[in-house]
């Protein structure tokens, strides 16, 4: 038996078709790659996973949970009742002062001065030939504060450019990766659980939290910036507390969420869930040979953004996105449904039809066999020509054509 | 923590063969934990000629996909229909009801004991 899914050649045992989890040969052209280090990173759960019987594997530097038990079974608690992730090897970095909003404005494409205190918003860094270094979440922690959260493998250079870009700023920027802790909980019961270890004056601040949000309350005796965000399709909070509280959190959550069905989920459930959910991933749907409008996020790219003269806000990439704004787009990111039982996977070419290999239309960039849906499913970018919902196309699985269908994304919505 | 019957073989490719008339193989405990769930099973045809060290089949689960190898040269008599219609099988019982292909046998593989398979992966 050897393993043979595609990116991968060197971790047979812990191979996956993406880089947000493990054992991925990152893009060639990208400079935002982490090389895995000697020794991995632990992270302040590490003894937990051990405890818990995880498999661990080396991602982005760190070594975290792969599963506990199950990848189908944790898919399954997250879309039916809770899962528990550690997320501590994201990269959590703080940026502060007068002209926070300012420098952040400039530094990537979003608006991050409109957004309200108490609010999050879903943003790219971008490079000036409008490539995407990061995707990241930020959240707008008081009017002079923000924290970033960047994809772990991404963290360093984001702080990088952060800093670089914000010489002519009134901001400090300060890196709080190693000493914050980030632990998700997810799914239809999440709001049950986080709420019933949150003390009694926040508990109805917590519950009320609307989608990408968050609020300083304190769970499990400890305070916690509680936000309602996620990675999974599902409903579900995000805490981010101090290091040296995580396991004290980590054991509480555990504890309250076992009568609710919530099992500890590894990195393979987060990426099944999210492909499910049709979002992308960093190092899959986006690298430095992708604009966030090939992805299909050109909404996050606020052209709109002014000075307070009204005059346009030059922000880093403005110019090539501005173009690539205006332009036909040479491929498009779509979903694609399987028809057989042979999943495509990342880096598979996606072929015109059955009978034609030879003519590549397009690349798969994330696929699996869905838990929730029981068929294959995947994201791939395809030549604008054949990107129509409904249209016949073929992945080539290992020189055997596969028929798929190109579908809507996401796979999968939760029951509202 | 993985098992492995010391009456079986073993490949370094990582499936088990009990050796008979017919003999029967299927993929080790240690092989199936890697993988994770697995989702789809892929054998070769009842009748099929097989080649010890060659591809006979795939095992997909939700993280990766994996190349069957034959440890044996012969005549593919039977398949697990069952594993085929209900994969985790052979993550819940990789020795017993996850077996995977029955094959009259004309030539073997190379093979390892138990203990020298257990030596192999490290545990």
């Amino acid at each position: 038996m050897t393993d043979t899914t595609a990116p991968d050649t060197t971790a047979p045992h812990t191979s996956t078709s993406d880089s947000s989890t493990p054992g991925t040969t990152p893009p060639a052209t990208s400079t935002a790659v982490v090389p895995e280090t000697p020794t991995p990173m632990h992270s302040p759960l590490h003894d937990e996973h051990v405890a818990l019987g995880a498999t661990l594997t080396p991602f982005a530097g760190w070594l975290m949970p792969l599963r506990y038990s199950s990848d189908l079974a944790e898919h399954q608690a997250v879309r039916q009742a809770a899962g528990l992730f550690d997320l501590s090897h994201m990269g959590e970095i703080r940026v502060s002062g007068p002209q926070a909003g300012a420098a952040l404005d400039h530094a990537l494409v979003g608006n991050l001065t409109a957004v309200g205190v108490g609010r999050a918003r879903y943003t790219m860094l971008c490079a000036e030939d409008g490539s995407v270094i990061d995707d990241l979440v930020v959240y707008r922690t008081g009017e002079e504060d923000f924290l970033v959260v960047a994809n772990a493998s991404n963290a360093a250079v984001v702080l990088a450019e952060l800093a670089q870009r914000s010489t002519r700023f009134e901001v400090t920027i300060g890196d709080e990766s190693e000493h914050t802790a980030l632990v998700a909980v997810q799914g239809p019961r999440a709001q049950e659980i986080v709420t019933s270890i949150t003390a009694p004056d926040d508990v109805d601040a917590v519950a009320r939290l609307k989608y990408y949000t968050g609020l300083e309350a304190t769970v499990a005796g400890i305070d916690a910036l509680v936000a309602r965000t996620g990675y999974t399709g599902e409903d579900g909070y995000e805490l981010f507390v101090p290091a040296t509280e995580a396991t004290t959190l980590w054991r509480a959550l555990l504890k309250a969420g076992e009568p609710h069905g919530l099992v500890p989920a590894g990195l393979s459930a987060r990426d099944s869930l999210r492909l499910e959910a049709g979002m992308p991933l960093y190092g899959n749907e986006l690298d430095r040979t992708t604009t966030p409008h090939d992805a299909g996020l050109g909404r996050v790219v606020k052209l709109d953004k002014a000075e307070a003269d009204g005059a346009p806000l030059p922000f880093v990439g403005r110019a090539a996105l501005e173009a690539r704004d205006a332009s036909q787009p040479s491929r498009v990111l779509v979903g694609l449904q399987g028809l057989g039982r042979r999943a495509a996977r990342h880096g598979f070419p996606v072929v015109r039809s059955t009978d034609r290999l030879d003519l590549v239309v397009g690349q798969v960039t994330s696929g699996a066999p869905s838990p929730t849906l029981g068929f294959p499913i995947a994201m791939a970018y395809v030549t604008p020509e054949v990107s129509g919902v409904g249209t016949e196309l073929a992945v080539d699985v290992r020189g055997r054509a596969e028929p798929v269908r190109v579908v809507g994304l996401p796979f999968y919505r939760r029951p509202q | 923590m993985s098992t492995f019957p010391e009456n079986l073989k073993y490949t370094v490719e990582h499936e088990w063969l009990a050796q008979g008339e017919p003999s029967t193989f299927g993929i080790t405990d240690t092989a199936a934990g890697a993988l994770g769930d697995i989702v789809y099973l892929e054998l070769p045809a009842v009748g099929t000629e097989i080649t010890a060290g060659a591809v006979c089949g795939e095992i997909e689960s939700t993280k990766s996909v994996s190349e069957l190898f034959s440890p044996v040269t012969g005549t593919v008599v039977a398949i697990n229909d069952a594993a085929v219609e209900d994969p985790s099988l052979v993550n819940s019982d990789p020795y017993g009801e996850g077996w995977l292909v029955r094959v009259d046998v004309t030539e073997t593989g190379p093979l390892l004991t138990a203990e020298e398979y257990r030596a192999e992966v490290g545990s």
